[in-house]
């Protein structure tokens, strides 16, 4: 049996995950694809809830894709859209079916999404509900009452290293780490300087981080995401090697881009792993990891 | 602190209005008259605007205060005038709309939406301040709301979506977590900050929510 997400989190080998987009109706063709394509060749997969507030095939459903598939599903669970007992019944619908990863988080607001009228939960934010998990694995609910049959989840969080000031969000890293996340997945970095200066704070802390790894497809894309994604900061040297790309050429000097910065990830041992996120290009992250020199990654 | 109103669209009151031809108007000398939603300049252009669609107008009133007791007072003395009107057209927050329900017995219209209880930071502009929650927590966070404050409500700081101290959903809107660490930070109090929230109990007063106080 191929080796489970906590194990590989626990081997000290390079992790990599990366995700699954779920659709926006009920076709999964697109979504099995991108499963039966990258399964084999990450340590977990993923599966985003409702991404940008925007209405798609639950996350728990992609994840039982992904375990029909013979992959290793990590389950993101957003506070926005569910109460306290929703959130737990999925939990436990989520431990029988054999789904142990779960990705804590707040989750994006209601108004940047399709369903702008509609109202917004929040009723837990992501270090409660990292508490939620332990207390139900503990074997009660969050109403204290006893479980039959409790739950075990490898739980884990995210946080922003480019945030401006970064000190509220270290302050939140830190909550969610003394509320039990085991690994943490970053908001997308590309700055390798800045990052390093991160992971030396990150270090002292009991958790594995995972770099997140967005592709770039063009200059255009970079730009956009400097002026409009909190927290994500693509250095002018970057927006300049994909502005020279030739015509057609940039999509895959942002996978050389990916690539590069993987590879220098790992050869200097700077974090855990990498989260590559390629929205809506999932095809070509097997050419990220080849650009990474990783090839054939899970036994 | 006060309940800020704003007029719903005409095309909405008209809806509200069918098959109602008579209206008594009530306007409000407290709240809608300093946000200029239902004070009596707005109930004379409302009283031109419904003649205007064809309605009589049978009479109207400002209310000093049209959430407290004086209002049955008050509308009594215009008793004539209302009680040839078919319903009531309200320019009050949703208080004064109840109250001139429960006594008049005549069909009750809102003409205002009520946005939320608030102040005024500058002529026509209002913030919210306060949710009635039920379990106030602003000992712990330097004495601003995030459960008005914070789009999310969040409890435990910031989420990821705050960008150089402005909210994600609009990039106008100051971050409350910012603006808590900032003043937590100052106060040298960012312990607080570290502390753990757990969940708000969204039942202290199950609604109906009523009180008895001693």
């Amino acid at each position: 049996m191929a080796q489970s997400f906590k194990e590989a989190l626990n081997s000290g080998k390079f992790i990599i995950t990366s995700e699954i987009g779920p659709p926006k109706g009920t076709n999964l063709e697109k979504m099995r694809h991108h499963i039966d394509l990258l399964r084999d060749k990450v340590d977990g997969l993923n599966v985003t809830d409702h991404q940008s507030s925007v209405m798609r095939f639950p996350s728990i459903g992609g994840c039982l894709e992904i375990k029909e598939h013979g992959g290793e599903p990590i389950l993101q669970m957003t506070c926005r859209d569910r109460n306290q007992m929703a959130l737990q019944a999925e939990l436990l619908l989520a431990y029988t079916r054999g789904i142990r990863n779960v990705l804590c988080l707040t989750g994006d607001s209601i108004p940047i999404g399709d369903h702008k009228e509609a109202k917004g939960v929040f009723e837990l934010d992501s270090v409660q509900l990292l508490r939620t998990i332990r207390q139900m694995e503990s074997g009660k609910d969050l109403g204290g009452n006893a479980l039959d049959g409790a739950v075990e989840f490898c739980a884990g969080a995210i946080v922003t290293p480019e945030a401006n000031p970064i000190e509220p969000q270290l302050i939140k890293f830190e909550k969610k780490i003394e509320a039990g996340a085991e690994f943490i997945q970053t908001q997308a970095i590309y700055d390798l300087d800045n990052f390093r200066k991160f992971m030396e704070y990150a270090r002292k802390f009991p958790v594995k981080i995972l770099a997140g790894i967005v592709l770039l497809v063009s200059a255009r894309m970079a730009k956009y995401m400097n002026e409009n994604v909190p927290g994500i900061f693509v250095p002018q040297n970057l927006i300049a090697e994909l502005e020279a790309a030739p015509k057609g050429e940039a999509l895959n000097k942002g996978i050389e881009i990916a690539g590069r910065m993987i590879a220098a990830l790992k050869k200097d041992s700077i974090c855990d792993g990498v989260h590559l996120m390629a929205i809506g290009r999932e095809e070509v992250v097997p050419d990220i990891l080849a650009a990474a020199g990783i090839n054939g990654h899970k036994p | 602190m006060k309940s800020i109103t704003r007029q719903k669209p005409l095309e909405e009151i008209e809806q509200q209005l069918e098959g109602l031809e008579r209206a008594y108007i009530i306007g409000c000398g407290t709240c809608t008259t300093m946000t200029k939603t239902g004070g009596r300049e707005e109930v004379l252009d409302m009283k031109e605007r419904l003649q205007g669609l064809g309605k009589m107008v049978t009479g109207w009133t400002v209310i000093p205060i049209a959430c407290d007791e004086m209002t049955e007072a008050s509308l009594k003395e215009n008793d004539g005038a209302i009680r040839s009107a078919d319903c009531l057209l309200v320019m009050s927050c949703a208080l004064g709309v109840q109250k001139a329900g429960s006594y008049s017995g005549k069909p009750v219209i809102p003409a205002l939406d009520t946005l939320f209880i608030g102040v005024e930071d500058k002529p026509g502009y209002f913030h919210e301040v306060c949710d009635q929650c039920g379990h106030c927590v602003l000992g712990y966070t330097a004495g601003i709301c995030p459960i008005t404050a914070c789009h999310k409500g969040l409890l435990n700081g910031p989420c990821g979506g705050t960008n150089n101290g402005k909210c994600e959903i609009d990039k106008e809107k100051d971050c409350a977590w910012t603006l808590i660490y900032q003043r937590l930070k100052a106060q040298d109090r960012l312990d607080l900050m570290r502390k753990y929230q757990p969940p708000k109990n969204s039942q202290v007063i199950p609604r109906p929510r009523l009180a008895r106080i001693l």
